[in-house]
């Protein structure tokens, strides 16, 4: 076999070996570590790198061709493939698996010397290459009960490894407060399940939007997925579990954690642009519902703007007031789950129906407006931008933490006089996330801002303050963690171990790089993703 | 209306469950909370399943054109649903434990308050 018929073999059984290989290498990780210690992290790490070039080899086809790939699962060519279990990859799967699959990465070589001291570390890799196959899954799944299952995995997994330190009370609370929620969330989701297969006998995402025609109980079923992707997401009133679970976490958990949340806001995205695709893109003008519809629409959008606000408020406000160096990003992540949450509110809420004229005869047109497009793509990019500022900053604070044994900002100081490098990656990160303008985060949030300014001022005003309290909060926290004179009781404090540099380095490498090109980056990869999400005719006709 | 009791059932379940989530203080009832939304959500895709007369989806000698079978797929779910559901009970009750032993109470309202 030469090497080309290689790649393309491990090309078309890429979504499945995406997936397969992490849930393969997590329950050989156990009898690898029996070997050694440093053989286990080695083999773990060369799991989620295998997956990782998998992930990229399949997303360079993806995006580079503009084409959805399919999976189908079972016997070859019996029967139609809308009845088995099917992965269905188009842009914008193949984008949210390169952000997870750089958080992965970048939470496993961090994993070897944070994790260093701890026992248990068998179950610890076990659980992790467990949420990585949850989170992949999730991502490029075609088939609503498969979501479920990979949405269950996910969290089991993580709520395991939220309560990792069961030395500590608040850890454990932690956990319990995240599974409580993630369980009730998940099984809202299979209710809206069986509502949808009750109406259109199919468990297939493609085929239910085929028929979908936006029922009493269709919209039931679309309240129900919003507000379950909701609660695992950790928009504002179902947010509580998020500080707590984020804050409490190992750190190596917390960027992966980051990707899982990220997968249900890719739920929530897939479900409201491709499942409920043909209610909210294309409505038949000739029916008399039309207005009822597009009001139904337009509600649903503002709905969803409104908790993007609170969402950004509360996460900004209380990133303010916090101690807790690690508790206080979380709140930040917070604040940035509403921005990613917007673009969809402003996209659904922008539906008009309009009168055109056209050579003297006017025809009623129903379309969304020009800048929603902006907005959705902003928010797309803003998925990537959140995971790799937030990520770095948890990924500082848990070197902080390792090295001081402390988080309270109370008793932090002077840090920048002996770890040169992990403040240079914390003014990164910081810069990052408060959009200032070399940063990638500057890039998304300005096709956030100027997009939902059009819609309502106000929005894109209360978007902007958000951001100027994100940086407050963070210089902050950057003047009295790294500035300032040596605290006695961190006077022999050391650099982080290599590991934790190099993972803190790759990521902050990918934020530089896309903060320097992102036009390049725009362009190439997040257009494709955006455009592959708000095309729902293309995703059906793919399976179809 | 008989027709519909399941449906009732589900219902009735599912804001049990859920008012016992929300206004229960005891762990314990908190997870009970959680078992009850979980049945009710089994319950209620083991009714879509069923057709009015119908036999269990396995083809036999009797099997005739007319037979009315249920929906094996349901079926399939829910027991998946079911499997799912004693895993996320036990991490559950397995964290009840921990948090019991730390704290030496169930009650939300003094869990996890204390000052580090």
């Amino acid at each position: 076999m030469s090497i080309e018929e290689l790649f393309n073999f491990l090309l078309d059984h890429s979504p499945a070996l995406i997936v397969a290989i992490p849930l393969l290498g997590a329950f050989l990780t156990p009898l690898v570590g029996k070997i050694n210690d440093k053989v286990r992290n080695a083999f773990a790490i060369l799991v989620v790198a295998f997956t990782s070039f998998l992930v990229f080899l399949l997303a360079n086809d993806i995006l580079t061709n503009n084409t959805i790939r399919t999976y189908v699962f079972g016997a070859e060519n019996a029967g139609s493939p809308i009845v088995r279990i099917l992965f269905e990859v188009d842009g914008f799967s193949a984008y949210m698996a390169i952000i997870a699959s750089i958080l992965a990465i970048a939470g496993v070589i961090y994993a070897w010397s944070h994790m260093k001291e701890h026992t248990g570390q068998d179950k610890f890799y076990t659980l992790v290459l467990l949420m990585i196959a949850g989170m992949f899954g999730m991502i490029l799944t075609g088939d609503m009960f498969n979501f479920f299952v990979f949405l269950e995995i996910t969290s089991i997994a993580a709520c395991a490894l939220i309560a990792f330190y069961t030395n500590k009370g608040k850890a454990v609370d932690a956990g319990f407060k995240y599974i409580v929620i993630s369980s009730i969330g998940a099984l809202f989701i299979l209710f809206a399940i069986g509502i949808l297969y009750s109406q259109y006998n199919a468990l297939n995402m493609a085929v239910i939007a085929d028929s979908i025609t936006f029922s009493f109980l269709d919209k039931i079923a679309l309240v129900l997925l919003i507000s379950g992707l909701a609660m695992k997401a950790g928009i504002v009133p179902m947010h509580m579990w998020l500080p707590d679970a984020y804050g409490r976490a190992p750190a190596s958990v917390t960027v992966i954690l980051i990707g899982a949340t990220q997968a249900s806001l890719y739920g929530l995205f897939r479900m409201v642009f491709s499942v409920y695709g043909n209610v909210f893109s294309s409505i038949d003008v000739t029916k008399d519902t039309v207005i009822n519809t597009i009001n139904s629409v337009n509600s649903v959008g503002w709905m969803l703007i409104i908790l993007a606000i609170l969402t950004m408020l509360i996460g900004a406000l209380m990133a303010l007031k916090q101690s807790n160096l690690k508790r206080l990003i979380a709140f930040a992540a917070l604040a940035e789950v509403g921005y990613m949450l917007l673009g969809v509110g402003v996209r659904l809420a922008s539906k008009v129906s309009q009168d055109i004229t056209i050579a003297g005869e006017t025809t009623t047109q129903v379309a969304f407006q020009g800048y929603s497009a902006t907005a959705l793509t902003g928010s797309v990019f803003h998925i990537m931008n959140d995971a790799l500022d937030i990520g770095l900053l948890f990924l500082v604070a848990g070197a902080i933490y390792l090295v001081t044994k402390e988080t309270s900002l109370n008793k932090l100081g002077g840090l920048a006089r002996n770890m040169k490098y992990t403040t240079v990656f914390f003014l990164i990160g910081l810069f990052a996330v408060s959009g200032m303008p070399p940063m990638n985060g500057f890039a998304s949030k300005l096709m956030i801002y100027q997009s939902t300014f059009q819609l309502n001022p106000i929005i894109a005003i209360v978007a902007i303050l958000c951001s100027i309290l994100l940086l407050a909060v963070f210089v902050k926290v950057f003047h009295s963690a790294f500035l300032g004179p040596k605290l006695p009781s961190l006077k022999d404090v050391k650099e982080a171990p290599k590991s934790l540099l190099i993972a803190m380095g790759i990521i902050a490498c990918i934020i530089i790089f896309i903060g320097l090109f992102p036009n390049l980056f725009v362009e190439n990869i997040v257009t494709p993703a955006a455009n592959a999400i708000m095309d729902s005719a293309k995703y059906i006709t793919a399976v179809i | 209306m008989l027709f519909n009791l399941p449906y009732i059932a589900v219902v009735a379940l599912i804001l049990i469950g859920l008012a016992a989530v929300i206004f229960k203080r005891n762990l314990i009832k908190i997870v009970i909370g959680i078992t009850l939304i979980e049945s009710g959500v089994n319950l209620f895709l083991i009714t879509l399943a069923y057709r009015g007369g119908s036999t269990a989806p396995i083809y036999t000698a009797t099997t005739t054109e007319e037979t009315i079978m249920s929906l094996p797929v349901p079926h399939a779910l829910t027991l998946t649903s079911i499997v799912i559901g004693v895993a996320v009970l036990a991490l559950m009750l397995t964290l009840v434990v921990h948090i019991y032993r730390h704290y030496g109470t169930l009650d939300a309202r003094k869990i996890g308050r204390e000052e580090e």
